[in-house]
């Protein structure tokens, strides 16, 4: 295979990985939603948790992205 | 055309060379110091009245103050108040070079990893450095979370060292990422308006459509880079909060 072909092809593999990602900061965001429906007394308290949760997921899904730019611009 | 070139970094005033490195006044040092006027302007400036009633920019340094106050206390406690000009600096910092970074023909400063890999290695280096003066070797203490079996301690022992070593890849990646993907998100759609204009006027009329696109991305990447500031600083005052409390 053509090495500039399968560089942007994996390029493109990598990035399925920031479909993990999407489906974590979701479920993060999805589920503050629905217990500050419940109890939106306490929902001020947990932001920070929320930003770190989104935080942590998000950086795995940023991994892949880097790995997908690093094939397109730096290898 | 090429969605890259907006994060060259071009020497405005070069100064010599050292060691067959050039030593330069680049843009990405302008919108540094640009970014500190702004903020010296906004703590320093905005403040100098002391007016018991604030007025407007007075509001703004008080409550961006008040803000950065309030997350390190509700996660580090009130011992970790000791970091807040840390953390403050490092809030304000980011905060501004991101969003200057927004307006057009500006460069973004944290664009470039190894800017927020000097940011991300200094907390990470404060967080040993700080751990190991205040509680010698019970800061290994933080590795060995209690109330675990003794037969997976090993292995839970194992990847709590290996995530604390990955902190400054994530803490650095993240926020360089996040403002690395945006801009070239919105230069991919500029490119769309620039193509399409070219094509007539149908083109034109179909123009309409990318440019819509770009300012809503623009009021999204306003939303990131306030958000990503508070991420550094939310997880900086995290990481302090295993220096100063390193039992779990």
């Amino acid at each position: 295979m053509d090495p500039v072909a399968a560089k942007y092809i994996g390029a493109g593999i990598a990035c399925i990985g920031m479909g993990g990602a999407g489906v974590g900061v979701g479920t993060i965001f999805g589920h503050y939603l629905a217990a500050a429906l419940r109890n939106p007394s306490a929902a001020q308290g947990q932001f920070g948790n929320l930003i770190f949760g989104f935080a942590v997921t998000e950086a795995l899904g940023i991994f892949s992205l880097l790995i997908a730019l690093l094939l397109l611009f730096a290898l | 055309m090429d969605p890259i070139h907006q994060f060259q970094i071009k020497n405005l005033l070069t100064f010599g060379h050292i060691g067959g490195h050039e030593i330069a006044f680049t843009n990405s040092a302008l919108f540094m110091l640009i970014a500190l006027a702004v903020i010296a302007a906004l703590t320093i400036g905005a403040t100098a009245s002391r007016a018991l009633v604030p007025g407007r920019m007075q509001s703004v340094a008080e409550m961006s103050y008040e803000f950065v106050a309030d997350t390190l206390r509700s996660t580090a406690g009130s011992e970790g108040m000791k970091f807040f000009p840390l953390v403050f600096s490092l809030f304000m910092f980011i905060l501004a070079v991101n969003v200057i970074g927004i307006i057009p023909y500006t460069f973004t400063v944290t664009s470039h990893i190894i800017i927020t890999v000097s940011l991300a290695l200094l907390v990470f280096l404060t967080v040993i450095v700080y751990g190991f003066y205040k509680h010698g070797l019970h800061f290994f203490k933080l590795f060995v979370p209690s109330g675990i079996p003794i037969y997976i301690l090993p292995l839970v022992t194992f990847i709590e060292v290996l995530s604390f070593l990955s902190r400054p890849v994530s803490h650095s990646v993240r926020l360089f990422a996040n403002m690395l993907a945006g801009h070239i998100t919105l230069k991919v759609f500029g490119g769309f308006v620039v193509m399409l204009g070219g094509l007539g006027f149908l083109g034109s009329l179909g123009a309409i459509l990318p440019l819509g696109m770009t300012v809503a991305l623009t009021a999204l990447e306003l939303l990131v880079a306030f958000l990503q500031a508070y991420v550094f600083a939310i997880l900086t005052c995290i990481y302090l909060n295993d220096a100063i409390h390193p039992g779990h």
